[in-house]
């Protein structure tokens, strides 16, 4: 009998993952297709990012894939100078949180813009990118 | 109201590298606060053992501990709310208390942190955020608390050099805490001088200075009744009130990057069940696990307005002889931060200022104190509140 395939695409997201199966792994197949997804309930219409498998509005596990599009405006940042294990060659990086009205994302800032030149406010859009490793994050650029 | 008051309280200096194992590093905080409670040990008829556990080799830690300082075969178990761990578990004893389920209980907080590299370490602080959505783009502590900075300093014009302020202050006293692992003399200069370390950029805007530092360390609180506090003990400090809250794991959860909802929850609760406002608190001890941290402390707990931490800090009223005197014991940033044992020695602090056995570092005369213990990048957050 053939042995049951696990659904362990999580261990694609980020540079590091610490998380392999997850029912939300169907947002790791998006990212393939270069798609940001968040989840939205059918029962009540909750949308949530990061996504959910869950409603915990209405206990309800009937969910639906919306897109991240637009723009978000850059809530704050940091540039990291020490990293934790795994991520050294990553450095010098720089988190950042951007708000997009309806929820918020959290990810990394594209190194094409010069730290000097962020700035709480600015408009930022988020952009599916596959790492040197082969892994898959996504990062905030210049509209 | 049956009350509940601190009998005994103990600490282990905060040092790197300890020489010894965690049930070694336990026993010097509980033999100075049974020696400080004057009781028989048999008297501590519960233990609660506070850490965060990834750091030990050991599983289940309470039962290896309790064995050691025999407190078997009393019931013992074990608390993590991480950095907070210390708060929780007096939270829980104070409940145990109360509910007349235990007569005496020693609240024992410990860490050791130095048996992995300061990378991994900064890795599994990192894993105390979300691990599944944020972890994989290289979280730390300093990380997601620069964010805040950043924040703060965008909403209100807060600076650097306001942050490095607060540290001034923590190495001031941390030079008169014997107990305390940083005890040099910090300047501001020192923050922009390339050749001092304290000035490197780990997450921008926050260099080393701003940055408490880990440390090997326990601590412990020995807690009773009202009728055997007032029997075995000839100050007791009595728990007014404690506030606890907990907010979403991921940054993308959160409503302000300028202030954090468990310190204004867990102190609006605290106020409410002691019956004080902030201009009560004559004495408090802040979690500055990075000096961007002591800021909002002020403005989250009322000691300060939304945007005034910066004018409270440079007015020195934080100052042991101002109006709310703030870690002057140095704070985390001067004695260390071991995880586990943070909470019970601000705990302690406040109760030898009420005391007043603060040496050194006495503010005069206080009658009420307030100590204000966060888990995680404000994930958990307690408040408690202590009177002579």
């Amino acid at each position: 009998m053939a042995k049951k395939e696990v659904d362990d695409r999580f261990k694609r997201f980020g540079t590091v993952s610490f998380t392999a199966v997850t029912r939300t792994n169907d947002f790791v197949g998006y990212l393939e297709e270069g798609k940001i997804m968040g989840t939205g309930c059918k029962a009540c219409g909750a949308t949530y990012f990061p996504p959910r498998s869950d409603c915990f509005r209405c206990l309800e596990s009937n969910m639906e894939w919306f897109e991240v599009s637009g723009t978000g405006s850059l809530l704050s940042f940091t540039e990291l100078e020490y990293a934790p294990a795994g991520f050294q060659d990553d450095l010098p990086y720089t988190i950042a949180l951007l708000d997009y009205g309806g929820y918020k994302v959290f990810g990394r800032i594209s190194k094409d813009i010069p730290y000097e030149e962020l700035h709480v406010g600015m408009e930022l859009k988020a952009e599916v990118r596959t790492l040197p490793n082969g892994q898959l994050n996504y990062v905030f650029k210049r509209p | 109201m049956k009350e509940v008051g601190i009998i005994g309280v103990g600490q282990s200096n905060f040092v790197r590298g300890y020489p010894g194992s965690i049930r070694e590093l336990a026993f010097e905080a509980f033999k100075e606060a049974v020696e400080d409670a004057q009781i028989p040990i048999k008297k501590i008829d519960a233990s609660i053992i506070a850490s965060a556990p990834e750091y030990d080799k050991q599983r289940s830690p309470a039962g290896v501990i309790a064995e050691y300082l025999g407190l078997t075969p009393q019931p013992t178990f074990y608390i993590e709310s991480i950095c907070s761990s210390g708060s929780m578990a007096l939270r829980v004893a104070y409940s145990m208390i109360k509910s007349g389920l235990h007569d005496v209980i020693a609240v024992i907080g410990f860490q050791k942190m130095s048996e992995i590299s300061s990378s991994e370490s900064q890795e599994r602080m990192g894993r105390g955020a979300d691990i599944q959505w944020e972890s994989p783009f290289g979280t730390t502590m300093p990380a997601y608390y620069a964010m805040y900075a950043r924040a703060h300093m965008a909403r209100y014009g807060t600076t650097e050099e306001d942050l490095a302020k607060i540290r001034l202050k923590a190495a001031m006293y941390g030079q008169m805490n014997k107990k305390a692992l940083y005890r040099k003399p910090v300047t501001l200069e020192m923050f922009s001088d390339p050749e001092s370390t304290l000035s490197a950029p780990v997450a921008k805007p926050l260099r080393v200075g701003d940055c408490c530092a880990n440390a090997d360390g326990s601590s412990c609180i020995i807690v009773a009744n009202g009728e055997n506090a007032k029997a075995m003990c000839e100050k007791p400090v009595w728990i007014m009130a404690l506030g606890a809250a907990s907010e979403t794991v991921n940054m993308a959860g959160r409503d302000l990057l300028t202030s954090l909802r468990v310190s204004v929850n867990a102190g609006t609760q605290a106020y409410q069940m002691a019956g004080v406002t902030p201009r009560d608190i004559n004495v408090a001890e802040v979690h500055d696990c990075f000096t961007i941290a002591e800021l909002m402390a002020y403005e989250d707990l009322g000691f300060a307005k939304p945007g005034e931490g910066r004018d409270l800090s440079a007015s020195k009223e934080t100052y042991r002889e101002g109006r709310i005197p703030v870690n002057v014991d140095g704070g985390l940033l001067s004695k260390g931060h071991p995880i586990g044992a943070t909470g019970g020695s601000q705990i302690r602090t406040i109760a030898l200022q009420l005391r007043n056995e603060a040496g050194e570092m006495q503010v005069k005369d206080p009658e009420i104190g307030l100590v204000h213990n966060i888990g995680g990048v404000g994930l958990y957050g307690n408040v408690t509140i202590l009177r002579r």
